[in-house]
């Protein structure tokens, strides 16, 4: 399964407005499947900055690398599954999203990358 | 943070609080500086701009020999610290924005907010054409007032 079909898998779930793979590390977008009015690059770059923090966080306080991050807003909410090499796949949801089933897709998805 | 021109100041400590960039430089394409942060030393400032001035010049005629428009940014990536050069259009020219910054960041992060800080000087730059530069009679005199300005002594 190549980076287009897991995005695919991610993008498919209800109320998910874009995927992207992100480089943690650099802050930069490695692949991207995104509706209009989504930002990839700011996306990218704040999630990628978010999970470096929180990875820091959690080893800090000895919990090892966090496994999935969902951050809820006003308006959706903003979920990551990190993946092996510094990978990300992020995920832009809208507030009704089937957050469930996205973070299972997700987290399923973070463990084929590599 | 020190800056020759006061609506430069806002934009560019803006930008250096969410980029967490270690140094920065805003110069003309020739390399006349314009605000620095975290150059303690007039000569590695006014080295400084005078490389990234040259660096852009040579990838803007790389660019063009190679049939393709100008290049974005270069960014050289190291272990300890990175750095970023990018050329911008303003009100008043072109000028060169030069970053340098650690793994405490990203070069994402870094770019995201440099857009951010370009934007923002485009809309705060006065309108009136700043004059032209020239090697007046009196440069010496003045060349020091700009250093007096950016280093404060």
């Amino acid at each position: 399964m190549n980076e287009r079909d897991l995005l695919d898998r991610v993008t498919r779930v209800p109320g998910v407005r874009g995927v992207l793979l992100v480089d943690a590390a650099d802050g930069l977008v490695v692949a991207e499947q995104l509706m209009d009015g989504v930002d990839g690059r700011a996306a990218a770059a704040l999630a990628g900055s978010l999970v470096g923090r929180l990875t820091r966080t959690a080893q800090q306080a000895g919990h090892g690398r966090p496994s999935f991050v969902h951050l809820r807003a006003e308006a959706g909410s903003v979920l990551a599954a990190p993946g092996p090499d510094d990978l990300v796949l992020v995920a832009v949801i809208a507030p009704d999203a089937n957050v469930g089933l996205a973070r299972l897709e997700m987290i399923d998805a973070a463990g084929r990358l590599g | 943070m020190r800056a020759l021109e006061p609506w430069v100041v806002d934009p560019l400590q803006a930008f250096l609080a969410e980029s967490s960039a270690r140094l920065a430089l805003l110069m003309t394409s020739s390399g006349q500086v314009v605000a620095q942060h975290g150059f303690s030393r007039s000569l590695d400032v006014m080295t400084a701009a005078a490389l990234g001035a040259g660096i852009v010049a040579s990838t803007e005629e790389l660019a063009r020999l190679m049939g393709s428009a100008r290049f974005e940014a270069v960014v050289h990536h190291g272990i300890g610290q990175s750095c970023m050069l990018a050329a911008f259009p303003t009100p008043r020219g072109r000028w060169i924005g030069l970053v340098v910054f650690g793994p405490e960041t990203s070069v994402g992060i870094v770019q995201l907010f440099f857009n951010q800080m370009v934007q923002q000087l485009v809309a705060a730059a006065p309108r009136e054409q700043a004059p032209p530069p020239m090697l007046a009679e009196n440069f010496e005199s003045e060349l020091d007032a700009s250093l007096k300005a950016l280093f404060g002594r």
